[in-house]
């Protein structure tokens, strides 16, 4: 065959996952299962947010749910970046949806674009859900357009920077049982994130763990993009560290994207209809 | 050179084909062809190795030995345009379950378009195709929502929705009832009557493999132990025939091996004066089969497991 037709082949698969990726939306947002991992978080954070109603940022006069609103939009694009790949490549690979990408030419391609788009949007969807609450519980969020110029290139660094680590840790997950680890990391990791608490009054051993992870670099991202000047004062350094923000999150994007396709395609190579089978059998007899 | 217009009459050429797993070999030198347009079936107990050289010619598992080559490639060497022109139908598939059939099938054919050519159009026309596998009445129904019989159904119609030059299906009729069988065994005379299409399939069933396979290879403990028409089949394997007589008021049985017991019985006759009521008796081709199956069974519980991963070989050269 020639070039021109595996470069046509390519083009395809790519334009099929982007159908597949809406189509797999629209699924989400019309199956019980679904909605409800989509809504969780969401409504968790409008909850949040409710709470913190007519609190300060302690040692300032600024009302904490506009602080705490940057940090669950962070929050949400690295929650979703990172535990919405886990989850279903472990599911895909257990009733064998991968393998049917493997069986169909260039079907990883396919799979992979259709994710992506996937995830794009569900968490945008979350984040409209969120910043719609914002607009309606806190007072006076900045909203202006720069503070929207700003989310847009926070949401897509942020997806950068975690999908191909959701995609590598889903690829390294042996079941799904395992998987659901990874959420319960992620909240865990998030609590000392300062989202909801300056982290500047977190002990300094935890303001240094937090600083390796994404969720900080998001959250202050965010952070920048919705809050007034001024309230650089209770991050750390005073300062809003925008090139550190870039240069972590560059660091999580190339160590993800270096690590996902040899992770994947590690895993999709074991993928055969017996080891489908096996996952079958395993289920039915120890019920996960 | 564009996919498919390869017009080798060999779809498939497997010669001295080994699998072995740590100590244990699984396929223990394997060596078959099939012929474009043939229909073949791999009849075996489980354990014998259908699924692994199954596994091995879908380009899904690295062989440990033997040379592979289907529509004239290595299949652990198949690129995506290879890819294109095999068909799999698998044992157990739950994917895409919220998906509707006509979607599904709609997305994979897209996957195949670019590979058309002048001889194959690509991919298959999916209401046509939901047609020919019997799924008209669930074309929208949600995926989820099919019966066992629908759901192997629709593997099929994904199996073959970039219509395949070769199609290999593990264990295909498995949970269908007698109509959905009668059903997939006009389907595959179809496809290889008149789309050409080569058919590997795995059965442990031998009246569905005398019924649809132009040739059966019986696979035991890793080897073929017989390859042929049902009727080759029946000559090859049952080389056992029992002898009974009377002679002096006492009923005498002789199981003659080598298959012909004609010198057996001109011999007995001429020493033995006083023979009558001789009877003899060739063991069916479905009997020798269910002596194969329950000794693969009984030699499975020996170890302790009803689906140990491989039988032991008394020969494990490699």
């Amino acid at each position: 065959m020639t070039g021109t037709t595996a470069i046509d082949a390519r083009w395809s698969a790519i334009l099929a996952g982007l159908s597949r990726g809406w189509i797999e939306t629209r699924q989400s947002f019309t199956e019980t299962a679904n909605i409800i991992g989509h809504v969780f978080f969401p409504v968790m954070s409008v909850v949040s947010l409710v709470m913190v109603r007519g609190k300060t940022v302690p040692g300032t006069e600024f009302s904490l749910a506009a602080m705490v609103l940057p940090g669950l939009v962070g929050f949400l694009i690295v929650f979703g970046g990172i535990s919405g790949p886990t989850a279903s490549i472990t599911a895909d690979r257990e009733d064998g949806t991968l393998l049917r990408a493997k069986a169909t030419p260039n079907g990883m391609l396919g799979y992979l674009v259709g994710k992506i788009v996937m995830f794009a949007l569900t968490t945008l969807l979350s984040l409209l859900v969120i910043i719609v609450a914002g607009i309606m519980l806190v007072n006076n969020p900045v909203l202006d357009a720069r503070a929207w110029l700003l989310l847009a290139l926070i949401f897509v660094v942020g997806m950068v920077s975690t999908v191909p680590i959701g995609v590598a840790l889903g690829s390294l997950m042996k079941s799904s049982m395992q998987a659901m680890l990874v959420p319960l990391a992620c909240a865990l990791v998030m609590l000392a994130s300062g989202i909801f608490y300056p982290i500047t009054r977190l002990p300094l051993w935890l303001q240094w763990l937090a600083q390796v992870f994404p969720f900080y670099w998001v959250g202050l991202g965010a952070r920048y993009a919705m809050l007034p000047a001024e309230m650089v004062a209770v991050e750390i350094g005073k300062s809003w560290r925008t090139g550190e923000t870039f240069a972590v999150l560059g660091v999580w994007s190339a160590i993800g994207l270096l690590l996902a396709p040899i992770l994947l395609r590690r895993m999709a190579r074991r993928q055969s209809g017996s080891a489908v089978t096996r996952v079958r059998e395993r289920i039915m007899s120890k019920g996960y | 050179m564009s996919p498919g217009s390869e017009t080798s009459a060999i779809a498939l050429d497997v010669r001295d084909l080994r699998m072995r797993y740590d100590t244990t070999e699984v396929l223990a030198g394997v060596t078959f062809t099939a012929k474009r347009g043939e229909v073949l079936a791999l009849l075996g107990p489980n354990g014998a190795g259908k699924t692994t050289t199954i596994e091995i010619l879908e380009g899904f598992r690295m062989r440990s030995a033997g040379d592979v080559s289907v529509l004239g490639i290595d299949p652990a060497r198949g690129n995506e345009a290879w890819r294109a022109r095999i068909g799999v139908v698998l044992q157990s598939w739950r994917d895409h379950k919220y998906w509707r059939v006509s979607e599904l099938l709609a997305y994979l054919g897209r996957f195949y378009a670019p590979f058309a050519t002048a001889e194959v159009a690509r991919p298959w026309n999916v209401d046509e195709l939901i047609d020919v596998v019997g799924l008209a009445k669930s074309a929208n129904a949600k995926i989820m929502t099919l019966s066992g019989g629908q759901r192997r159904r629709l593997d099929v119609a994904i199996g073959i929705v970039g219509r395949p030059e070769i199609v290999f299906f593990d264990e295909p009729t498995a949970g269908f009832d007698p109509h959905a069988r009668r059903d997939f065994h006009d389907l595959i005379h179809r496809l290889s009557d008149f789309e050409n299409t080569t058919i590997v399939m795995t059965t442990h069933d031998l009246d569905e493999a005398e019924k649809i396979a132009d040739r059966i290879l019986v696979l035991d403990e890793g080897r073929i132990v017989a390859d042929g028409s049902a009727d080759q089949l029946a000559r090859e394997l049952t080389t056992g025939a029992e002898v009974r007589w009377t002679s002096g008021g006492q009923r005498h049985v002789h199981a003659a091996r080598g298959g012909d017991p004609t010198a057996f019985i001109r011999d007995l006759l001429t020493q033995n004066g006083d023979v009558t009521e001789i009877e003899v008796r060739r063991a069916s081709l479905e009997e020798t089969y269910m002596a194969l199956v329950q000794r693969a069974e009984s030699a499975a519980s020996r170890r302790g497991s009803p689906k140990a991963a491989a039988p032991k070989t008394s020969d494990l050269q490699a």
